[in-house]
């Protein structure tokens, strides 16, 4: 077993895991933080994407123990301090950019990313950049509606 | 789809991941960015006895960029050098390459290295190292560090010459003559997916604009990259040279001559817009 550190959504969190857990496991399983999704563990769906250090990452292509002393952002921790929903979180309500909403947790992890680093992307550069993320809902044309209409909340708010 | 129970081993330098990799040999694995190697595990593919994870190997974060390549440490993450300029400018095939690589999220985390030794035969990074005649440097306990040329390196699918307590600590992607263009093309069923095929191609120019060389590596063909010499082929004689140079497998993905079909007609548009860009360059430097 080993004893890791983590700071999730800002808080320092502990935990005790086997070296293989993986890092969606361990936030859904030893932190209760179940938003993130794990949809199919090899890669391939996008549910379970979280921020490493700011990044987003596959979180079950992730072991726990190589994320130990790093910072982690999963879906709970992007609304704000009382609980006001981010601009992207905003764009997804208002576009109807979910509709089970199993895939919409790494689908805002990403875009949270993706228009961070680009506020104004080209609907090319939002498909590219959401191309990892599947919706098995195919609701695709609504959360593109979704990430343009957050990009237009966080310029408007800048 | 949990990976299997296994020893890890979380080394702080590169003298003490050398130390333990000598100590398990081939019961150890590296784990780098493991974009590859935790599916396998996932999947219970890969069943190894020890994982040695060396993410913090700070030393192998290095990206260097020199007027004759570009040398990417262990843990350059494919995204970090997907996004340098630098390395863009030096070697624009790397570039072009890495947007190949499945999706960004991954990139964020795959390496450069870790792909080559990983050695896929249908992807982007072991076949951009083999046009370009780079190299990767091993390292082992002991200090014995030797560069294996990339024609030596991929010897099978997913097969390497890395040996059983080796590291790869970096790679080299050589710069290419001035007057020289390249240009990667691949089809995949989905956008991300590991491509059915995919040619890179480079052409170099001399002065008077004739083609002193044109090559060309195809993916998913064979089970290493195919690296073709079609120097002096006339532009419709390309795709019959490739066809003639593989001979592709059939899977549930696409049939042996589908893929061989592609490659050909890949072939054909990259060594197309290779030239198309290094006549550019010639007409920027003037002749």
């Amino acid at each position: 077993m080993h004893s890791i550190t983590l700071v999730v959504n800002g808080v320092v969190r502990e935990a005790t895991v086997p070296a293989r857990t993986l890092l969606s496991d361990c936030l859904r399983h030893h932190l209760g933080l179940t938003g993130t999704h794990v949809g199919c563990e090899h890669g391939v769906c996008g549910c379970c994407t979280v921020l490493l250090d700011g990044e987003p990452v596959r979180s079950c292509l992730t072991l726990a123990v190589t994320a130990d002393g790093h910072e982690i952002t999963t879906v709970e921790g992007l609304a704000g301090p009382d609980g006001e929903m981010s601009p992207v979180q905003r764009g997804f309500n208002e576009c109807h950019g979910l509709q089970c909403g199993f895939c919409t947790p790494g689908f805002l992890c990403t875009a949270t990313a993706l228009l961070r680093d680009n506020p104004d992307p080209t609907d090319e550069e939002i498909v590219e950049g959401v191309a990892g993320n599947l919706c098995r809902c195919t609701g695709y044309q609504n959360i593109l509606k979704a990430v343009r209409r957050a990009g237009e909340l966080i310029r408007e708010e800048a | 789809m949990k990976p299997p129970p296994f020893d890890y081993h979380a080394p702080r330098d590169l003298a003490e991941a050398l130390a333990v990799l000598a100590g398990v040999g081939e019961r150890g694995k590296v784990l780098a960015g493991g974009q590859s190697l935790i599916p396998l595990l996932n999947m219970r593919l890969a069943v190894p006895e020890h994982l040695v994870d060396i993410n913090r190997l700070a030393e192998l974060d290095t990206l260097s960029v020199a007027s004759d390549g570009v040398t990417v440490g262990a843990l350059a993450r494919h995204s970090r050098v997907e996004r340098s300029t630098q390395a863009a400018a030096v070697q624009p095939l790397l570039r072009k390459a890495l947007r190949l690589v499945a999706h960004p999220v991954i990139r964020n985390r795959g390496t450069i290295v870790g792909s080559l030794v990983h050695a896929d035969p249908a992807a982007e990074m072991p076949a951009a190292l083999t046009l370009l005649g780079g190299s990767v440097r091993l390292a082992r306990d002991g200090g014995e560090v030797r560069d294996v040329p990339a024609a030596d390196f991929f010897t099978g699918p997913l097969e390497s010459a890395l040996r059983p307590g080796e590291l790869a600590v970096s790679a080299f992607f050589p710069a290419l003559p001035p007057r020289s263009g390249t240009a990667f093309h691949e089809l995949a069923r989905r956008h991300g997916d590991f491509a059915l095929a995919g040619v890179a191609a480079a052409v170099t120019l001399d002065e008077s604009g004739a083609t002193t060389s044109a090559k060309v590596a195809c993916i998913g063909v064979g089970s290493t990259p195919v690296v073709l010499d079609v120097t002096g082929a006339e532009p419709d004689e390309v795709a019959h040279a490739v066809r003639g140079a593989i001979e592709p497998d059939a899977d549930i993905h696409a049939s042996a001559r589908y893929r061989s079909h592609l490659a050909g007609v890949l072939a054909t548009r990259a060594i197309d817009e290779a030239n198309g860009e290094a006549r550019r360059a010639l007409d920027h430097t003037g002749r």
